[in-house]
């Protein structure tokens, strides 16, 4: 008998009450499933929709097809293909399972996957280009698998504009050894809504980066988990977000190790302006029992620049070996530095120009290692742009 | 040939405790090419008069008057006055992650002058006073200030006057936190900008030890918020010896002393 079980009886009666209500015990104690019917249509109460306003994306929930697309450009470096998978193959094919009712909703009705086919060994030297447009606000379910062959390299650019209420399903499959780029770009127009889950899945040695940058939209809220389909591989989440008066822009990472020897860092940074702009980020980090030797950590950062914005951060870490080579987090949001804008300013430096200086810097980090120069400049712009629409 | 005048100078600041007066009447008259030595006990107000001068939103001037060749600074905002030929060198600079060092000293050049440098020329100027200052040219990549040691701090803000050609150049503890070498290195800058821009130096310093590398013209002691007594160099010596004790609480008034003792 373990020391453990020995404790003081009396220590039950501590419990807090609304431990009871947790439904979860461990974060891979989600539901996952392929049938819409074993996710009731949230109320808004649930751990993972608790910071969501559920009420504006009923028509994302209904279990219903439409038959609605929004408009692909798509550029196809040499070798890659554009197909169509059926949902029994894409089932079959190693993918995760949809783990809320959004996302259950858009397999079961986005009519079919499409697949981008990155061939083993491939080198490209000019990233696969994806533009989705919408025209109206209509409900369209989506559905796209990025698969990339043993020991390819590349890099991928989902691009999201216009108006449209999207909900969709991504997976990106890494095979063995690849080095795997993808960027998502969530410029919408104000009124669009956006839910989507992505699953990234690292094959052995596979080195994978998923990018988030989300600077429109009037509900964003993304899903990333990532899963190790062996040893030794590593996953970068990193994300950067600007919300405006209205917005809601949430992201959720779940990072699970299960794998032995595999690393993960997540940084997502976000500056907030305007009264109700609302931003959510979610970090949780599982390392399972047989995840020796992992090593992660997370952070995020949030810039408050006005009054009336909220920034909600939740880092979790939940460990079962200690078997690791490290784990940490870290979260942090504060109002803009008054001591900073001092110091510039004692430069000579206007007030509106050492505010812009001070807001690049700050995302300065993650930006500039996106990678992808033609993203960073268009970023790094639009940041400009968000910034004097507040002035 | 500027002139930077204070005349009265009170200021408050808010704390915890209420307002509080920091500065109680503050005169001092610094022209072109002179150098000011200010020296104090800690908490005598001597930081509180660099930033007041600069315009620190922190401290209240109540009365009093801070003009710049007729000018009026208190009505100036904090980049104004810099544009107008104030400079601060701070004790404590601050990080700012993410701006790299070229880039700001670039954008502070361009606001102070109104126009963009040469490019040529302020490439081959930032490159000779990091040289001369003994700044590894990696530095220009660098996050303004972001984890640099206090002597790289204090470099880096001689840099910054070197470069942005003050009229009136307010060094506040520069000396603080430096060893023997970086002392001397720093110093060596403020020397080759005050030579080259002909500025006016208003040095604030705890100690004397930077005395000995940059001559004073003046020197002020200040204590509880005003100038105590005000000499040439002849008076730092005579603090080094001496130290502040005269001039503290529970001593005699420094104007009763008799002036050989």
């Amino acid at each position: 008998m373990s020391l453990l079980a020995q404790k003081n009886p009396a220590a039950e009666a501590h419990t807090d009450s609304a431990a009871a209500f947790v439904p979860d015990q461990s974060r891979a104690e989600r539901t996952t499933s392929y049938a819409v019917s074993d996710f009731p249509v949230p109320s808004g109460r649930e751990e993972e929709w608790r910071f969501t306003p559920v009420d504006r994306l009923q028509s994302l929930f209904r279990d219903e097809a439409t038959g609605a697309c929004l408009e692909w450009t798509e550029t196809l470096p040499d070798g890659v293909t554009l197909s169509t998978m059926s949902l029994q193959d894409w089932q079959a094919s190693g993918a995760p399972a949809p783990a809320d009712r959004a996302a259950v909703v858009a397999a079961a009705h986005s009519g079919g996957v499409g697949l981008v086919d990155i061939p083993a060994e491939a080198e490209l030297a000019e990233p696969v280009r994806i533009r989705l447009t919408g025209a109206e606000r209509q409900v369209v379910h989506g559905h796209l698998m990025v698969r990339v062959g043993r020991f390819a390299r590349a890099t991928v650019i989902l691009e999201h504009a216009g108006l449209s209420d999207y909900s969709e399903m991504l997976t990106v499959l890494a095979g063995d050894g690849s080095e795997v780029t993808l960027v998502t770009v969530q410029e919408w127009d104000d009124e669009s809504l956006h839910l989507g889950q992505h699953d990234v899945v690292v094959g052995r040695d596979a080195k994978v980066r998923h990018i988030a940058v989300t600077l429109g939209g009037g509900i964003v809220r993304l899903n990333t988990n990532a899963s190790y389909a062996g040893p030794g591989g590593s996953f970068e989440g990193l994300g950067v977000y600007f919300a405006d008066a209205g917005q809601h822009q949430e992201h959720r990472l779940f990072v699970d190790h299960e794998a032995p020897h595999c690393h993960s860092n997540v940084e997502y940074k976000g500056a907030l302006q305007g009264e109700t702009a609302h931003t959510v980020w979610v970090g949780d980090v599982l390392i399972r029992a047989a995840a020796e030797g992992t090593d992660t950590y997370e952070l995020n950062r949030n810039l408050i620049l006005t009054d009336g914005a909220r920034a909600d951060s939740v880092p979790n870490l939940e460990i079962e070996t200690g078997e690791i080579a490290g784990a940490g987090h870290a979260s942090a949001t504060g109002r803009f530095d008054d001591q900073q804008l001092f110091y510039l300013q004692a430069r000579g430096i206007d007030e509106d120009t050492a505010r812009r200086l001070v807001v690049r810097g700050f995302f300065a980090s993650i930006v500039g290692r996106i990678g992808v120069p033609e993203v960073e400049e268009h970023l790094m712009e639009a940041i400009g742009r968000e910034l004097e629409g507040a002035a | 040939m500027s002139t930077l005048e204070i005349k009265d100078l009170h200021v408050t600041v808010d704390t915890e405790q209420g307002t509080k007066e920091i500065l109680r009447g503050v005169t001092l008259t610094i022209n072109s090419g002179e150098t000011h030595a200010i020296m104090g006990p800690n908490g005598s107000g001597k930081s509180t008069l660099a930033y007041s001068i600069a315009g620190h939103p922190k401290y209240t001037v109540t009365s009093g008057t801070v003009t710049l060749d007729g000018e009026d600074v208190l009505e100036m905002s904090v980049d104004e006055r810099a544009r107008a030929g104030v400079f601060l060198a701070m004790q404590y600079p601050v990080e700012v992650p993410g701006v790299t060092v070229s880039n700001f000293l670039r954008t502070a050049k361009t606001a102070v002058d109104g126009e963009a440098p040469k490019l040529r020329t302020w490439v081959k100027d930032v490159k000779q006073a990091m040289s001369d200052l003994r700044m590894d040219p990696a530095f220009a990549e660098r996050g303004v200030n972001e984890g640099f040691s206090g002597g790289e701090k204090k470099r880096h803000e001689i840099l910054q006057m070197e470069l942005l050609k003050p009229k009136i150049a307010v060094l506040d503890e520069t000396d603080s936190g430096l060893d023997v070498d970086a002392l001397r290195v720093v110093s060596e800058g403020v020397n080759r900008a005050k030579e080259s821009t002909g500025a006016g130096v208003l040095l604030i310093t705890h100690y004397t030890r930077i005395l000995r590398y940059i001559k004073p013209d003046f020197v002020h002691v200040f204590v509880d918020g005003r100038i105590a007594e005000e000499g040439g160099p002849e008076l730092a010596d005579r603090l080094e010896a001496e130290g502040y004790d005269r001039f503290l609480p529970g001593a005699a008034p420094a104007d009763a002393t008799p002036a050989n003792a």
